[in-house]
């Protein structure tokens, strides 16, 4: 036997479908070791502009993916692990795009708690690698891999602020849920593969095609199983109770980006389970997401009512979006996969614009939050409050923006595909939305409130008290005056760029959303027969 | 003699059990982190037991995967517990918990 002579087997790689997360993690990496050889440390400047160059050219790779694929097809590689095809350049454009605003918006933050060290554009460059990994995964253990790189990268990140106690209490409540659900995630993966003989979507698929199933109830366990650690990462309700903290916790540019890319994420592999690989038992899993979405919808909805947190209310509000997304989900159908795809897309982007703003209004020590900050915000400072109302708009489902057609998409979807309940709760969910978005919005258009009225906490009541403060004469008028001077923010150039091209897509795309559309549309054609 | 394999699994279902069950009852943060452990080494034993059954290596592969990710996951557990355990001094998980709502 000549061991020299024989050799190993190695797989084919496509390297243009990994391009994405080499040229993040790479970066990431390289930006580690410059941190540590450089006397000195590396700058905050040239780490962020690194950074953004880093996810421009990831941006840039995905969109080669895409261009790939439209002309010569979707492809499998690395031994059938990774695929690449519509759905994956779609949502790495999603999250190069997340990466690039939240890249412009957490330099505002570093400047601000003089945070000099470079560990939070490495962190996020990861995490956006492992969310990429997720939507390209073409197997459940690499899927597995995929959440883990993201959820690590992200239980630093929202411990990032050593300052603040919230923010250590925040990153241990999400690390305990997160690695429970990672936990039941696993055993799913491993009853799935018990029932169907492998983890690999493409076979699983395969196995259901060719093969009568015997022992349902192994397979059954594994879908609710992996239903539940899915649940847990995108914050469907009942598995949200970790999301309000954490987001209130963690270090809000922060909260804006793992709002938008752990649920890309977490949604782009649901997607490809359910609906690709287990397309065909979809009797199976489709009542459970119609009760997840249900409930999703209604809850986070209901409860987003009553906070008075900013971060606590986008927190509901993003899990009410994630009721929205389910929705076009449960549909199963072309219309209902393109209409959660661009749904997520736009609620990325209006989610790390909105925390964005958020993220500026903070103040020092990024701990002010509370709805009366916001008071008078658009008088005072009319770009940042006709931002803040913009986004708000949007996330509500106002036309002329992007939310509009994305809550449009999955309700008709629903429609056509038959669930006209899940519509039904759906428009509900919408309308009690408004009700919460534009009672921030109109605290920031009316005007600013003297000290007293602070505990005022409702629209009317801010009413009333603009009007009996309009009448109390001059003397009240000049104390309010002299407060919202004080009370004005100032808003770096990189932040402004940031917030600005979040508010700008929301709106251009709401005008002409065909490319958009068109993009998720065909991204969403890989699921057809 | 042979152990038939359904032991194994009933085996692993008990621990995953016990696993749930100490994350959900116990307060201490390094014991929650166990149990989340055991939780993942279940599951191992499952992968590991259908892959004996299945006669199919993948399963025995994705063993190692999953035990590399569980020793990265503790490590950045530890060290939120050490930057909490600086300001506070504890490692009950009811006495982290400034944040309702």
């Amino acid at each position: 036997m000549n061991l020299l002579a024989s050799t190993i087997a190695m797989p084919n790689i496509d390297y243009l479908a990994l391009s994405p997360e080499i040229i993040l993690l790479v970066g990431a990496t390289l930006v580690l070791l410059a941190t540590s050889l450089v006397r000195g440390g590396m700058k905050r400047n040239m780490a962020t502009g690194i950074t953004l160059l880093l996810s421009v050219a990831a941006l840039i790779a995905s969109l080669l993916q895409w261009h790939r694929v439209s002309t010569q097809g979707a492809t499998i590689t690395i031994a059938k692990a990774i695929s690449m095809d519509g759905f994956s350049a779609f949502i790495g454009v999603t999250i190069a795009c997340s990466m690039i605003l939240a890249t412009l918006i957490g330099h505002v933050f570093l400047e601000r708690e003089r945070i000099t060290t470079p560990e939070y554009h490495i962190l996020s460059l990861v995490a956006a690698s492992g969310a990429i990994v997720m939507a390209q995964a073409n197997d459940l253990i690499v899927i597995f891999l995929g959440i883990e790189i993201l959820s690590i990268a992200l239980y630093v990140l929202v411990a990032f602020n050593p300052l603040r106690g919230e923010s250590g209490e925040a990153a241990l409540k999400y690390y305990v849920l997160g690695g429970f659900s990672s936990a039941v995630f696993v055993y799913g993966i491993a009853l799935v593969y018990g029932a169907t003989g492998s983890t690999n979507l493409g076979q699983i698929s395969d196995f259901f095609a060719q093969n009568q199933l015997i022992n349902t109830g192994l397979l059954y366990a594994g879908i609710a199983l992996l239903l539940v650690g899915f649940g847990f990462k995108v914050a469907a309700v009942p598995f949200h109770v970790w999301t309000p903290d954490v987001y209130q916790g963690a270090p809000s540019p922060i909260t804006g980006y793992m709002a938008a890319i752990a649920k890309v994420g977490g949604f782009a592999a649901l997607i490809r389970v359910f609906i690709a690989a287990m397309g065909s038992q979809a009797s199976t899993w489709q009542p459970i997401i119609y009760a997840l979405a249900i409930a999703t919808l209604l809850l986070g909805a209901i409860v987003a009512l009553v906070q008075r947190d900013v971060k606590r209310m986008l927190a509901y509000s993003s899990i009410a979006h994630a009721g929205f997304i389910l929705v076009g989900i449960e549909v199963g159908t072309l219309a209902g996969t393109s209409a959660a795809l661009y749904y997520l897309f736009v609620y990325s982007i209006m989610t790390i614009g909105a925390f964005g703003i958020v993220t500026v209004l903070g103040g020092d020590g990024d701990g002010d939050h509370d709805l009366t900050r916001y008071r008078g915000l658009a008088r005072r400072q009319p770009w940042l409050g006709g931002a803040l109302v913009i986004l708000l708009l949007a996330q509500a489902g106002i036309p002329f923006t992007t939310g509009f057609l994305a809550k449009l998409g999955v309700v008709s979807a629903a429609i056509q595909g038959g669930s006209w309940p899940l519509a039904l709760v759906a428009m509900l969910s919408a309308g009690i939305g408004v009700a919460f978005y534009l009672r921030v919005a109109v605290i920031a258009v009316l005007p600013g409130q003297p000290e007293m009225d602070a505990d005022t906490d409702t629209p009317a009541s801010a009413v009333s008290a603009a009007t009996s403060r309009s009448q109390t004469g001059l003397l009240l008028e000049e104390s309010t005056t002299t407060q919202s001077e004080e009370a004005i923010v100032n808003v770096p150039l990189l932040g402004a760029i940031g917030i600005g091209l979040a508010t700008l897509t929301t709106v251009v795309f709401g005008i002409l959303p065909g490319p958009l559309l068109d993009f998720a549309n065909s991204a969403a054609k890989i699921f057809q027969p | 003699m042979s152990i038939p394999s359904s032991w194994y699994l009933i085996l692993s279902a008990i621990l995953f059990g016990i696993g749930i069950f100490g994350v959900l009852v116990r307060r201490n943060v390094l014991v929650m982190f166990m149990c989340i452990e055991l939780m993942l080494n279940a599951a191992n034993l499952s992968l590991v037991t259908f892959s004996r059954t299945l006669n199919d290596v993948g399963g025995q592969a994705d063993v190692f995967f999953i035990l590399v990710v569980a020793a990265a996951e503790v490590v950045v557990g530890l060290g939120i517990v050490v930057t909490i355990f600086r300001r506070r001094a504890t490692a009950n998980a009811d006495e982290i918990s400034s944040m309702k709502g």
